[in-house]
């Protein structure tokens, strides 16, 4: 069988990008013109959530309000993810000047990065940036953006817990509705995107739609930038169409023997070898943030599981009872199903649980906890009891 | 005019108004959410989980206390994925929680025991129990309150309380994940942080995480005691709310069964604090008047103005916490709860002829700081511990029912004397707004010589629910001594909740207002709703608890604190004169700075 590689985008790291220049091409342009754009591209969410981009540009504009914020979500902590590290690192322009196109057409003059605590080590480079930037675009719109450091916690990625510990409050999700494009950062309306998001907004508008359209699925238009680790002799950075099939990618990143791939991090799902031709990599199929997790026939997929359960035990908020208990019943409950101290039958009370997890949790952290957790469980039962 | 919102809960079509949840429509046409973390008083956390609906359109379920009602919402209670989630959140938070029921001081009063009772049909744990692999600890360092946190269940309520009706912040959440736990500053004991010992924890408090320490047994003891003269003294909100443990509406006073209980029961003596109330306001209106001349008259700098009450020891260690440089301005009088005391051991004593080292003093108080009160320091000038016990009104109850009484059927009795005469004045002590009035009703009398210019000396803009009342009484006709205040228009306030007390405290900082005096109670409505008073409190069961309180003083022959016989009596016999040599030593004292944290 002939097998054409991957096709490899360059639209994110491509170093000729005069930022300036584009921004005013595009601010050429009506601020209805600029949201119809990114609309017709068919963005959506680079985080993993999928929301149309536009969409959400568009109702905080629409928002009554004095004031309203861009904010850059960079507090990239789902393991397995490394590409915004990346991103902010070759390409900070690119990310400034995405936040000041959305600032422009949602009329805020502030926005802020809120970087991973773990990624302190970028601020003085991204510092330095972040002025030049200022000093660019000092004549052509009111906008400023500030960094603002996160601390650790791994659930301040999750938007409504983000804006609470910029408030600098603990760190804990927020009921929705009100949604962050109606009450976000100080209750104003806020555009939160993901850095990639940002960057690709950005390519939109110097591109224009079309040439992203083209690119992947009807679901899934256009390129993502992939996290790819585990098992595989090719790990690093790609960007990629979306809409690839999981065997073709397996094909080129695999090392020969891959037993699962974990898609989407702790969060996301894991597919097993014999699902690999019928998983789509978008939102058609399996979304992810970015990360692939690829596992070969060494690896034992009750660690994986119990690494992932351990991570979210930690990392919960703690605040609502299903999020904050059902991790502590799911890591114990397999160590008891592995020592014997329970039937095998319990693994079948803890999807139920995992499903409960999924409905009444608050957030999209408890919710996604069963992803991973019935996803291993059920592909890889016997490795959780023998 | 809010805008109306049509929705259908379990395929009934109801109608709220916008900004209302689900789970306000749902109790509208009374089908039953259950809830936790959910309470009337605080602002809305959604974390417990356990109210979660069906909501049609919606992929995952939703809670009904945080989600607003919109039109044509259709919303399931009760169905299958429902009803599997809840029972789920319920298994996960007995699974966290040491379920020692019986051994539980709040055994048959907790919330998760009630849903427990609702959602368990298997009699066995679904999931592993937690409680051993945890290093939970109890906090009983505080004279006032116990933290178990094995009991607790993470709902917030204790952690909203704190900060938003009382902007006190000595409770707050601590780490994440499964270490995530309701601490205080540096995890100190209660003891050791600002927390004020108001107790409105504990009302708020779903399980037995919160509990007041109890003084029961020891109460009992004494009783049993053959050479102890036991006083019982009862503050003026215990009898509008003691009932409500016992089988009673909220609302209904109870005052003469109180008294029968409380002879039966086994005490010597049934007295009343609020014999202590009308002596406060003789105390405190001298006080007040003579601050006034010496400080408008005198130009004397020692004298503080505005002068603030001080009978609710939750104010006044708030005070000593976060206005230090204000201690000056506060009252030197003790606390009615203290006055009693002091007097119990000496003008008592010396009436009764009993040996003072034998009469156990016993409070019975709507109030878990009064526990802390009674043990500083200062409250010993009998040369005794001037209240040896003091109980809540939950404590109280549960002694009636440990002595097999049925309440509602006692006939009505009367306190007994010396020091169980009382006026209107005094029970009103018990609302937000009830020593002022009780003040200026005397404060008035005594410079003008005429009654408060108010209909039946109801001074109504300083009774009810409004966080921070402002009223001024214009003083006209004085007699000759208070000359000097001819004309003068006395500005009060009246504010109930340390978060009110604060705005107000703020505002005397900052020079917006001229205050001559503030009357501050550290809860809610004041002490009808306060965190030694029967669980649940909310708005309507505090309004019913004061509609009470005025119906008592309405009621009563005097009105007025200076008309009161006994304390008439004591001012002749024993005191001399109000803010006399006799009153500094038993009736005052002073008050110390504390920590900010």
């Amino acid at each position: 069988m002939t097998y054409n590689k991957l096709k490899r985008i360059d639209l994110i790291f491509h170093e000729d990008c005069d930022c300036r220049q584009v921004l005013e091409k595009t601010f050429s342009k009506s601020n209805d013109e600029i949201i119809n754009d990114i609309l017709e591209s068919g963005l959506k969410g680079r985080g993993g959530a999928g929301f149309p981009t536009g969409l959400k540009w568009k109702f905080t504009a629409e928002q009554p309000s004095d004031e309203r914020f861009v904010i850059c979500n960079a507090d990239e902590g789902e393991p397995g993810t490394f590409k915004d590290r990346e991103i902010l690192f070759k390409v900070p322009g690119k990310v400034f000047s995405g936040m000041a196109v959305c600032g422009k057409v949602i009329g805020a003059k502030q926005g802020y990065i809120y970087l991973r605590g773990e990624y302190r080590f970028l601020l003085p480079e991204l510092q330095k940036a972040l002025d030049k930037f200022h000093d660019e675009i000092k004549d052509l719109l009111d906008f400023k953006i500030s960094i603002q450091m996160g601390s650790g916690a791994y659930i301040c990625g999750e938007e409504s817990a983000l804006f609470e510990s910029m408030e600098g409050k603990r760190g804990e999700p927020r009921n929705k509705p009100p949604y962050p494009t109606v009450a976000g950062f100080k209750d104003k309306p806020t555009v939160i995107n993901n850095v990639e998001t940002l960057v690709y907004s950005f390519m939109i508008c110097k591109h224009g739609p079309t040439k992203f359209k083209e690119l992947g699925t009807s679901d899934s238009r256009g390129s993502k930038v992939f996290s790819i680790s585990g098992d595989t002799p090719i790990a690093g950075i790609y960007e990629l169409e979306l809409g690839m099939s999981l065997d073709h990618f397996v094909e080129e990143f695999g090392d020969g023997d891959t037993k699962a791939v974990q898609v989407g991090g702790a969060a996301g799902f894991c597919v097993p070898r014999k699902k690999f031709k019928e998983t789509i990599i978008g939102f058609e199929g399996v979304p992810t943030g970015g990360s692939m997790k690829v596992f070969n026939s060494s690896r034992s997929m009750y660690n994986v599981l119990h690494n992932y359960l351990e991570f979210f035990e930690e990392e919960s908020c703690g605040q609502c009872t299903p999020c904050r208990v059902g991790c502590q019943q799911l890591i114990k409950g397999i160590e008891a199903v592995k020592k014997g101290e329970q039937k095998a039958a319990y693994l079948d009370q803890l999807m139920k649980l995992s499903e409960t997890m999924k409905l009444a949790s608050k957030c999209g952290l408890g919710q996604s906890v069963a992803n991973s957790f019935s996803s291993i469980v059920d592909n890889f039962r016997e490795e959780m009891i023998y | 005019m809010a805008k109306n919102i049509n929705l259908k809960i379990d395929g009934v079509d109801v109608q709220v108004e916008e900004g209302k949840t689900i789970l306000d429509a749902a109790r509208a046409i009374n089908v039953h959410i259950p809830t936790l973390c959910y309470h009337e008083d605080l602002c809305v956390a959604g974390n417990c989980r356990v109210c979660m609906v069906e909501v049609a359109g919606a992929k995952a379920l939703v809670a009904s206390c945080a989600m607003p009602a919109s039109d044509g919402m259709e919303v399931q209670t009760n169905t299958l994925k429902v009803r599997a989630a809840r029972k789920n959140v319920i298994e996960l938070l007995l699974s966290e929680h040491n379920a020692d029921c019986t051994n539980c001081y709040k055994n048959k009063q907790c919330e998760l025991q009630d849903l427990a009772s609702e959602y368990k049909t298997s009699g066995e744990q679904l999931y592993l129990d937690l409680v051993p692999m945890k290093n939970y600890t109890i906090d009983d360092f505080s004279p006032s309150i116990i933290k178990d946190d094995s009991k607790c269940i993470r709902c917030q309520r204790c952690v909203r309380t704190c900060e938003e009706l009382q902007h006190v912040s000595a409770l707050g959440v601590a780490y994440k994940g499964d270490k995530m736990k309701i601490s205080t500053f540096f995890e100190n004991s209660m003891f050791d942080v600002v927390c004020t010992n108001c107790g409105q924890c504990i009302n708020r408090c779903p399980t037995g995480s919160l509990i007041e320490r109890n003084y029961v047994d020891e109460v009992w003891e004494a009783i049993y005691d053959e050479k102890k003269h036991v006083v019982v003294q009862t503050a003026p909100a215990t009898r509008v709310a003691l009932g409500e443990d016992l089988g009673l509406e909220p609302g209904q006073v109870v005052t003469g069964k109180m008294v029968a209980a409380l002879k039966r029961v086994g005490f010597d003596s049934v007295l009343d604090t609020d014999f202590s109330a009308d002596l406060t306001i003789m105390e405190e209106g001298t006080e007040l008047l003579t601050r006034l001349k010496r400080a408008l008259v005198d130009k004397d700098p020692t004298a503080k103005l505005p002068m603030a009450t001080s009978c609710s020891p939750g104010w006044i260690k708030f005070i000593e916490h976060t206005f230090p440089e204000y201690l000056d301005n506060l009252s030197t009088c003790k606390s009615p709860q203290q006055m009693f005391g002091a007097l119990a051991k000496t003008y008592y004593a010396k009436k009764r002829g009993i040996d003072p080292e034998n009469i156990v003093s016993v409070s019975i108080m709507p109030c878990v700081a009064k526990k802390f009160e009674a043990d500083r320091p200062e409250m010993r000038s009998s040369g005794y511990k001037d209240v040896d016990y003091v109980l809540t009104t939950r404590e109280l109850a549960r002694m009636i029912r440990q002595a097999g009484l049925e309440f509602k059927a006692l006939p009505e009795e009367n306190y007994d004397s010396i020091m169980g005469e009382s006026t209107g004045a005094a029970v009103i002590f018990g609302a937000t707004g009830g020593v002022m009035e009780a003040a200026l009703r005397t404060a008035y009398e005594l410079v003008t010589g005429r009654e408060v210019p108010f209909e039946n000396l109801n001074i109504t803009p300083v009774r009810g629910m409004d966080g921070v009342k402002e009223a001024s009484v214009k003083i006209e006709g004085t007699l000759p001594d208070w000359n000097f205040l001819e004309g003068a228009e006395l500005k009060t306030v009246t504010a109930h909740g340390l978060t009110n007390a604060k705005l107000v405290m703020e505002k005397v900082k900052s020079g917006e207002a001229d205050y001559h005096f503030i009357e501050i109670m550290a809860c809610p409505g004041g002490c009808i709703g306060g965190g030694g008073q029967p669980i649940p409190t909310n708005m309507e069961i505090r309004k019913k608890r004061t509609e009470a309180i005025y119906v008592e003083d309405a009621g009563k022959p005097i009105r007025k604190s200076h008309e009161n016989p006994e304390v008439v009596a004591i001012y002749k016999e024993f005191l001399g004169e109000p803010c006399g040599h006799k009153s500094h030593e038993l009736l005052h004292t002073h008050y110390k700075k504390r920590q900010r944290y």
